[in-house]
């Protein structure tokens, strides 16, 4: 099923400001890609791009193209609704709805799409809390609130809620930033296994969660703020954090930059 | 890694097996639909008996909507079609709202600047019948600031005070009732508090009316206002301000009053030149309590007074037009009073720090 | 907004501040035992004198509440005790002649009926405005709208009386024959003539309150957390499902009593209705018929000509009102309060 991605000569601006500029990089299906660089650098920025969340925020613009199977998102005749559903996204906090109850906020994007049958959606509930590695846990109160549970819970409810439509590709912003280490350990057990079925993005300053979670690292950085952040270095994971090809790679991984 | 290929050969651009495609109008298509939705009603107003401006109008928005729905349906369908129909409806609310509103103010403005000279702010009404021309304003705006600021006087140290036990000492029962009765006074009927004022003050303990008992159903109206404003500000004051007072042994007190105050103080000002404005623009509870007079009374504590919106109110029930032209022009005058006001309230806002 | 009777209790809780005066039982905040100590050492006469004088101020309150409550009562049940009416069942107001009989029948269903119109007309409309500001407007135009609406929830509503009576009641002539022409058959639109009308009232107050009940949604929808509304559209929602599902039921308590405050404004309204009302006291279901009257008109229009019974009359239609309001913002508030336990452990 996953997908591939194919970033070109993608550039995003806030307003007048040039976030950043130039990317270029393919993302392989059933992979996980970690993005990683300096706060600010645009790594958000970019993730944002490849589901058309960044054109959310009022005066944000891309310019370039975004491949998905060799379909440019950002074509004439695209739908961002389609777009959305079919790249999930989970953020940095979690953000179940707070009046729904966590059932509810599993099918929440599944309601949306018109699903109504009960015993589908119950079916639909429990393979996405299992696939989310919440569901021995929840299973006795789905009725309560969303909001009731604990933060690493909540991170994977949201998991849970978007991996629910069947996207083609995850992508993760910071998605353990708020999260103690247990809970950390837990969302990064999810995103291992979570690979077999869909193609991973995951934004993270954690050097060491790149590279036990992803295949493929893409290094940003920006050589001064105001300028555009920039592409520095894609490749394996193993290669960006052993052996990288440039200089500033190598000082951000080894911790003497940023 | 080298599994990449699961796509497979690459996938014609047109086959849209990820369905990320959808049908969508050009963005013209609304204005061409609110455009026909126009002429279509105008024809109706020409060609049938229907001879009110408020159906015209009414039924273009209805024609707009349906027409905009219809199209949508059929283009885009479904999940977008309801989408269209929502945006169309929350437009068409906003458009229909606006109609009136802008009549209000249209109105006031260009039928308030006919009596807008030198003659209207410097003269009362002694003398004037509902069909001479002349009479002016001014005996209401002296008797509209009087009775405001004799009402902020009581309202405002009160209700500071009010809001400062609430927020520093308050707990346990007594403050809960006293937040509970404040909830009771914000959503109190002005014409209540003159009530209030009329049965106590003019009745009961007979004193007759005057701008003082004016003042005191204002200041009624005022304290909740007062009070919640200053205790949602006192909130926002950071607690290690207060902290960093105790730690240098200074008494609460002081602390209260020269740290926690002074830094909610912008937010406070806001709330009170709102409240401000609210009560000058009330006309039932001086009704009762003041009563109305053409004459000048600049003293607030004997006899009746006038004010602006009970000027506005006499005149306007008035059938001659000279009567409710100076209505209008009253009503412009009090406007751009509460719009200054508001303004006021507006920079100090801006000056918040808080929140 | 209304806040929980309890919330500034609430807040008080865990200030440091309040440590050096509270009772024993209450545990020192933390980080504050030396504080509190030394606070302690130092509460001097000034401090009680500054508590006392803020307590005093806030029992004051309500010594004036029970006060006034009291005089209220005892004009009102002078005038009650002269009637020869029944109070709550009489349509006539005939509180001067002798021997007197009225009755808030009429005048209670004028004031339930025209807010409740008013109502059904502005909320829907000012929860559209308030959308349109928050999520459909560009940037730069919202917060220019957001600032023009504020300005109309302040203008009076003395003016919008003026305008009612003046300009608006003359064109309202050719809806309220044409509602009669084709909806007739229903008895609410039934009329044989149509004039000032308890339905033109309703228009004028829907007006009023519009730019006040959108003013405070607009706020509302304004706090909904741009995560909540990002989640939404994530999942592949259009616009409408992402207000649907993450700004409606967010927003939705505090549209609730915005909505409450305009009805209590609109029920408690004087001077607009008195200029656009011709004050009759009999109840019929006919509203576009020129007939009608309200609590608080009354009392303006009554006020002139009232003697000793008729004011004490006036005074207790008051009460009613009073009493009316206070259980409309009591529902309010519980609905509000349930509303929020669901999502209360969110925030
Ligand atoms: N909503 C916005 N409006 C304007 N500028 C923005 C906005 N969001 C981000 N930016 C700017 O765009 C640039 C890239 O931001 P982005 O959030 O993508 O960085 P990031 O790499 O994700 O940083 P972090 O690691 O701190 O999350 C920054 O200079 C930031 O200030
Ligand atoms: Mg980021």
């Amino acid at each position: 099923m996953a997908t591939r991605i194919d970033v070109n000569g993608l550039t995003a601006y806030y307003g007048k400001f040039k976030a950043v500029a130039d990317v270029n990089l393919t993302i392989e299906p059933k992979n996980v890609t970690a993005f990683i660089g300096p706060s600010g650098c645009g790594k958000s920025t970019v993730l944002r791009t490849l589901n058309r969340m960044h054109e959310v925020l009022p005066g944000a613009r891309v310019e370039g193209r975004v491949l998905l199977d060799g379909e440019d998102l950002y074509g004439a005749g695209m739908d961002p609704v389609n777009v959305r559903r079919t790249v999930g996204m989970v953020f940095q906090r979690p953000n179940p709805f707070p009046t729904m109850s966590i059932y509810e906020n599993v099918i929440a994007g599944l309601k949306l799409n018109g699903v109504r049958k009960k015993a589908l959606l119950d079916e639909r509930v429990e393979e996405s809390l299992r696939g989310a590695n919440l569901w021995e846990e929840v299973k006795d109160r789905l009725g309560r609130p969303g909001a009731g549970l604990s933060g690493g819970q909540q991170q994977r409810l949201c998991i849970a809620r978007a991996i629910a439509v069947e996207p083609q590709v995850l992508l993760m912003d910071e998605p353990c930033s708020a999260l103690d280490p247990i809970s950390t350990l837990a969302i990064e057990d999810l995103i291992t296994k979570l690979k077999s079925s869909f193609t991973i993005v995951i934004v993270t300053h954690n050097m060491q969660q790149a590279s036990r979670v992803s295949d493929a690292t893409a290094f940003f950085s920006l050589e001064k703020t105001g300028d555009p952040g920039r592409l520095v270095e894609f490749d394996k994971t193993s290669k960006i954090f052993s052996n990288p090809t440039e200089k500033r790679t190598e000082d951000y991984v080894s911790g003497r930059f940023g | 890694m080298t599994t990449a290929t699961v796509s497979g050969p690459a996938v014609d651009g047109t086959a849209d097996r990820l369905g990320l495609r959808g049908q969508s109008l050009p963005r013209w298509v609304p204005l061409a639909v609110a455009a026909g939705a126009v002429v279509v009603s105008l024809l109706i107003y020409l060609l049938t008996p229907v001879d009110s401006e408020i159906q015209i109008v009414l039924m273009a928005a209805v024609v707009f909507v349906i027409a905009m729905t219809a199209i949508s349906t059929a283009v885009e369908g479904g999940r977008r079609a309801r989408d269209r129909f929502a945006t169309t409806l929350v437009y068409t609310a906003f458009l229909l709202a606006v109609i009136p509103l802008v009549a209000v103010l249209v109105s006031v403005i260009s039928k308030g600047v006919g009596r807008l000279d030198a003659d209207f702010f410097t003269h009362s009404m002694n003398g004037i019948g509902a069909r001479d021309v002349g009479g002016g304003i001014y005996h209401a705006i002296i008797g509209t600031v009087e009775q405001v600021l004799l009402a902020s006087v009581l309202a405002v140290p009160f209700g500071l005070l009010v809001a400062i036990y609430l927020v520093e000492y308050g707990r346990g029962r007594i403050s809960r009732m006293i937040s509970f009765f404040v909830d009771v006074l914000t959503g109190l009927p002005s014409i209540i508090a003159g009530l209030f004022i009329l049965a106590f003050w003019v009745l009961a303990l007979d004193q007759g009316f005057s701008g003082f008992a004016g003042a005191l159903a204002l200041a009624v109206l005022m304290i909740p206002t007062v009070v919640r404003s200053a205790e949602e500000m006192l909130k926002l004051v950071p607690n290690e301000l207060r902290e960093a007072g105790y730690a240098l042994g200074v008494p609460q007190w002081r602390t209260i009053l020269r740290v926690v105050v002074p830094t909610a103080l912008p937010g406070i000002v806001t709330g009170v030149m709102l409240a401000v404005a609210r009560v000058a623009g009330e006309t039932a509870p001086v009704l009762l309590t003041v009563f109305g007079t053409n004459l000048i009374n600049s003293n607030p504590f004997s006899g009746e007074q006038s004010s602006l919106p009970l000027y506005i109110y006499s005149q306007a029930g008035q059938p001659q037009q000279f009567a409710v032209d100076r209505a209008w022009s009253a009503a412009l005058v009090l406007i751009i009073i509460i719009m200054v006001l508001n303004l006021i309230a507006r920079l100090f806002a801006g000056r918040n720090r808080l929140k | 907004m209304t806040t929980e009777p309890d919330s500034s209790a609430d807040a008080a809780e865990p200030r440091g501040a309040a440590s050096a005066t509270a009772p024993p039982t209450d545990p020192p905040p933390a980080g504050g035992p030396a504080a509190a100590s030394s606070g302690k050492a130092r509460v001097g006469v000034a401090d009680l004198i500054f508590k006392n004088l803020t307590r005093t101020a806030g029992i004051g309150l309500l010594a004036l509440i029970a006060v006034i409550a009291t005089f209220l009562v005892l004009r009102a049940t002078d005038a009650l005790s002269a009637n020869t009416g029944n109070f709550l069942t009489t349509e006539e107001w005939f509180p001067n002649a002798s021997p007197p009989k009225f009755g808030v029948a009429a005048t209670l269903y004028g004031t339930v009926v025209s807010a409740a119109v008013a109502m059904i007309i502005a909320v829907p409309v000012a929860v559209g405005i308030a959308l349109f500001i928050t999520v459909y407007a560009p940037r730069q135009l919202s917060s220019i709208l957001g600032y023009i609406v504020d300005l109309l929830a302040a203008v009076p509503s003395v003016v919008y009386g003026l305008w009612g009576l003046i300009v608006l009641a003359p064109h309202m002539k050719g809806i309220q024959l044409w509602l009669n022409d084709y909806f007739g058959w229903i008895p609410l639109f039934d009329a044989d003539s149509v004039g000032r009308s308890l339905f033109v009232a309703s228009v004028v107050l829907a007006i009023m309150i519009l730019p006040i009940v959108a003013a405070l949604s607009r706020e509302v929808f304004l706090q909904v957390p741009i995560a909540h509304r990002e989640a939404a559209l994530a999942l592949g929602a259009t616009r409408w499902e992402m207000i649907r599902v993450a700004v409606l039921p967010y927003g939705k308590p505090g549209v609730i009593s915005a909505s409450m405050l305009g009805l209590g404004r609109a029920m408690g309204e004087t001077i607009a209705v008195a200029l656009v009302l011709p004050a009759s006291f009999n109840i019929s279901e006919h509203i576009l018929s020129p007939a009608g009257n309200t609590i608080a008109a009354n009392v303006a229009n009554g006020w002139g000509e009232a003697n000793d019974i008729g004011r004490g009359a006036l005074i207790a239609s008051g009460l009613v009102l009073f009493i009316v309001t206070m259980i409309v913002n009591i529902l309010a508030r519980a609905i509000v309060a349930r509303r929020r336990e669901f999502s209360g452990s969110a925030a």
